[in-house]
């Protein structure tokens, strides 16, 4: 009998019980065609052979399930040593050679010198409920950034894997009364990118909800500065029929986000004022812009649904895509109808005169 | 709205220093009524942005009494009557008349629905007969004589027994050219304001499926590829290309003047003749393209003032020698057109709507060819007309020394005109000189002082409590006033000149302001252009800009879907950009947002 892999190639990611909710969405984009840094998953199967090990037959699930909602004391009392347990554990051997020879293999796309360098990469947690409707875990699990050697990927995973445990996911998990059996971990690793700049964009206005453009916001460095709040991003709108950017502010991007490489978990960016040359120019120029609403464009028609993309743009002018998850604020509202015929096309005429003001 | 800040009382109004007697110019009609403090006023720059000569104010009136004839007695629009228009420091102020009662409302909506549906339902064919009847009131304003009053009559006055003497038709010939130009403008509105209603319907229908799609990106749905209004560029290519295949392209330097180029090309034996045979066919009609939008007596047609085809010809000559002739690309335009229709269709959520769109764009294309062409015929073609033949009138008086050059005539009220031609007439039939001579003089040089101190008078943008609601969709229509326009009109920027935007793109570039076409020598390449409007007759131009700004117009103007086709930033509508932005300035102009910035 073989074993289900322990490490997916990005596109083979497709079961999000398998690779979790961001391994198999990213899995998705990558098999769309669509630019993704090259990676691979820790399948929940690595997560649960670890656990295996260091949870045999479960007690301490058991008694996590047992814990009371509301009375965070308690639980710091029991997942506390659980997590210390499993980011200070060796991960079981099959397991750690998977994930080191995965992450050799990512090293050697470019030119000999790279192989020589250790490749930086980003370790993202993927949990399995993560992201699915009405249960969103969007930030309650860890991401390490500019993560190098294999050594120190094998000690990141094994915090993602801890990070299952933390406080506020348990709170989180007791108050909707998830089975601690139905959650389960996967972790992204991704080659890292400095981009130049970063942010996100819609493919239906979260403004006004209009389906005919692209919406970016968008700021130097890493996107994080956009979406902590750290700075006031850029924003385009551009038309997906005619291309023309219907809206440009420029904002004064004041501070920058970039990677520390081996960071902590607490803080993995470095934030700096931004030069005072960069601070109030676009970051995008409008060809970029354009390029971007094209991507936004491919993902959506992909899905069939608008799409809220987090996206970056390398030194080299490539774009990425970091995640893409359904646009839900527009979804869920009932917007109506614009219009409607009438039995004669000069009645919109008529209605429009007749109409008291 | 902002609580604190309003706009001026009517009353409130100063006289602007050195043009006290201003109220001398206008009728008693248009002065500001004590009552009218408690109505909301706005200037209408987008017709108006200059002070009104006297004689001008009959664009005005007669506009006003036909398009208020046409929605609140014709047609029996339900929530609108008609337009009512006062002049102060020589700026003229609308206010819409709304029906509010509900009651009234259905009364008047009974009327409208079979008298508007009739014209959508037989639209071509009325338009058809349109035409003719504009047709017909050219060729009579045209034919109609100015007295040439001679010493004694021609014989034959006697000999077929006419018994009536040349100045009788002093009065009845100018009263007739006023009455063409009435009836002129009664057809102006007879199918105007319908085609414009389904513009705004299809404008309200897109920006509610679509909320953030720009003006001009509707505007480019509807727009029509095959209008007349491109014709007299098409002339003017054409005349050029004929230069070259003549061989008398030599003539065409840059710099040449019209009257040395044509006097030459009589010495050019039969090429020469032919091109100048060319030329006067393609004079009438085409080259009655005013280069203003008709409104005032100074805005001058190309037959009026060659220099505008002859700045042009040389650029399209040199064109033609070195085969880069731009051609427009008419089936590409199409195409793309159809393109991005297809493409907002698409995007529609529901079947309904998709039906919707259809019905609406449709109606928008039925009505385009004439809601464009009629530009042509009314402002242009009648237009130039009737201001020539009222110059005439001019001339005569000059001639008899009533007013000292026939241009002066346009300093007089229609009325008073119509004083100086009787006493003309008492005086050539006493054989006397007319009274006139020390009577008019005076005023007429009180006035042009007047005139040129309210030139640098600046009109709020609107008079009046600000109204709650700012709905009524004739107003919207023409003339783009919203609640946000009355909020950015209480609040303004020094630096930034808001108007509607016309064309996408955002440059930066040095601006030449040209207040009339006979400038036109001045504009270097590059430069980002600011004038009072742009008309047909200034598409040469937009070869070598960068970017075109106006005081008037719209997303559906000239200006804007020239500028549309060379994909340059045009923003239209602004009122005072030719009085804001001097010659020199650096400006930024953003076609996306619709605002010109003043950057030093």
């Amino acid at each position: 009998m073989s074993h289900p892999p322990l490490v997916l190639a990005l596109s083979a990611a497709r079961d999000p019980a398998v690779a979790g909710g961001k391994g198999a969405s990213l899995g998705e984009l990558v098999r769309a065609g669509l630019p993704v840094p090259a990676g691979f998953v820790v399948t929940v199967d690595a997560f649960a052979a670890a656990l295996a090990t260091l949870d045999p037959s479960g007690p301490r699930r058991a008694a996590i399930e047992a814990l009371p909602a509301g009375d965070l004391a308690a639980i710091t009392a029991v997942t506390a040593p659980f997590r210390a347990l499993i980011a200070g554990a060796p991960l079981p051997d099959r397991v750690a050679s998977a994930i080191a020879s995965a992450y050799g293999r990512l090293g050697t796309g470019g030119g000999p010198e790279e192989i020589l360098i250790d490749t930086e990469v980003a370790v993202r947690s993927s949990a399995t409920v993560e992201d699915s409707a009405g249960a969103s875990f969007a930030g309650l699990q860890d991401t390490y950034l500019g993560v190098r050697d294999a050594q120190s990927v094998l000690e990141h995973v094994s915090r993602c894997w801890a990070s299952l445990y933390n406080d506020e996911s348990v709170a989180y998990r007791r108050r909707l009364r998830i089975p601690e059996a139905a959650v389960s971990m996967a972790v992204v690793v991704q080659v890292m990118v400095a981009p130049r700049a970063a942010g996100v964009m819609f493919t239906r206005s979260p403004v006004s909800g209009d389906r005919s453009i692209v919406a970016i916001e968008a700021t130097w460095g890493l996107g994080s500065a956009l979406v902590s709040g750290d700075v006031t991003p850029d924003s385009f709108a551009v038309s997906k029929i005619t291309g023309e950017i219907t809206t440009r502010r420029v904002a004064a991007k004041i501070k920058i986000h970039q990677a520390r490489a081996n960071g902590p978990a607490s803080s993995p960016i470095t934030v700096s004022d931004t030069p005072p040359g960069l601070r109030d120019v676009p970051c995008l120029t409008d060809d970029e812009v354009r390029a971007l609403a094209a991507i936004g464009r491919q993902v959506e028609a992909h899905y069939h649904a608008p799409q809220d993309i987090e996206w970056a743009l390398l030194d080299d002018g490539r774009i990425v895509l970091l995640q893409s998850r359904p646009e839900t604020v527009w979804a869920a509202r009932d917007v109506g109808p614009a219009g409607a015929p009438r039995p004669r096309p000069a009645d919109h005429v008529l209605d429009l005169f007749g109409k008291p003001l | 709205m902002t609580e604190q800040a309003a706009f001026p009382l009517p009353s409130q109004i100063a006289d602007v220093p050195g043009a006290e007697d201003w109220r001398s110019m206008y009728q008693y009609f248009t002065r500001f009524q004590p009552d009218d403090d408690k109505r909301f006023w706005f200037y209408n720059s987008m017709h108006f942005p200059e002070p009104m000569p006297a004689f001008d104010t009959i664009t005005g009136e007669l506009p006003y009494s036909a398009i208020g004839a046409n929605t609140a007695r014709l047609f029996v629009f339900p929530t609108t009557l008609g337009i009512e228009h006062r002049i102060v420091n020589g700026r003229v102020y609308i206010t819409a008349n709304p029906v509010l009662d509900p009651a009234e409302i259905e009364r008047r909506a009974a009327e409208f629905g079979p008298r508007a549906g009739y014209y959508f339902e037989n639209w071509d064919s009325l338009y058809e007969g349109w035409k003719n009847r504009l047709r017909g009131l050219i060729a009579e304003i045209e034919t109609i004589e100015v007295p040439a009053l001679p010493e004694w009559e021609d014989a034959s006055v006697v000999f077929e027994a006419r018994g009536v003497a040349q100045n009788h038709y002093l009065r009845e010939n100018f009263h007739r050219v006023l009455a063409l130009y009435s009836k002129m403008w009664h057809h102006h509105t007879e199918m105007l304001m319908l085609g414009y209603g389904a513009y705004v319907v299809f404008f309200q229908f897109c920006q509610q499926a679509f909320p953030e799609i720009s003006d001009q990106t509707v505007a480019r749905m509807v727009a029509g590829i095959d209008v007349i209004m491109y014709r007299p560029d098409d002339e003017l290519r054409g005349l050029a290309t004929l230069a070259v295949s003549l061989g008398v392209d030599d003539l065409f330097t840059q710099g040449c003047v019209a009257g040395d180029v044509l006097s030459a090309l009589g010495d050019r034996g039969e090429a020469g003749a032919a091109w100048l045979a060319a030329f006067e066919a393609a004079r009438d009609p085409w080259f009655h393209v005013s280069s203003g939008d008709g409104f005032y007596h100074h805005h001058l047609s190309w037959n009026d003032d060659l220099t505008l085809p002859f700045t042009a010809l040389p650029g399209y000559v040199a064109a033609v020698q070195a085969g880069t002739m731009p051609v427009r690309p008419t089936e590409q335009l199409k195409a793309e057109r159809e393109r991005i229709a297809a493409g907002y269709r698409d995007l529609l959520p529901t079947d309904e709507e998709r039906a919707a769109f259809d019905q609406m764009l449709g109606l928008c294309r039925l009505v385009f060819p004439f809601v464009e062409d009629h530009k042509f015929y009314c402002e242009h073609w009648f237009t130039t007309r009737f201001f020539q033949k009222v110059k005439e009138f001019g001339a005569l008086l000059a001639r008899f020394g009533v007013i000292a050059e026939a241009d002066d005539v346009f300093h007089l009220h229609h009325t008073e005109i119509d004083q100086a031609l009787s006493d003309l007439s008492l005086a050539w039939a006493a054989g006397s000189p007319p009274l006139g001579g020390t009577h008019f003089p005076p005023i007429i040089a009180a006035r042009k002082a007047m005139i040129e101190v309210l030139k640098d008078w600046s009109p709020p943008p609107a008079l009046g409590p600000v109204p709650e609601a700012l709905n009524d969709p004739a107003v919207r229509m023409l003339w783009g006033v919203t609640a946000e326009r009355i909020e950015a009109w209480l609040n303004p920027d020094p630096d930034e000149i808001i108007g509607v935007a016309a064309s996408a793109g955002v440059v930066e570039g040095i601006a030449r302001v040209l207040r009339d076409v006979s400038e036109i020598s001045a504009l270097r390449e590059g430069e980002i252009l600011v004038v009072p409007v742009t008309a047909p007759s200034w598409a040469p131009v937009f070869a070598t800009i960068k970017a075109a700004v106006s005081d008037i117009g719209g997303a559906m103007s000239h200006a804007a879907i020239v500028a549309r086709e060379y994909g340059m930033p045009a923003v239209v509508g602004c009122g005072d950009a030719t009085r804001r932005i001097r010659t020199g300035d650096r400006v930024r102009v953003d076609g996306d947002r619709g605002t010109v910035r003043v950057l030093t």
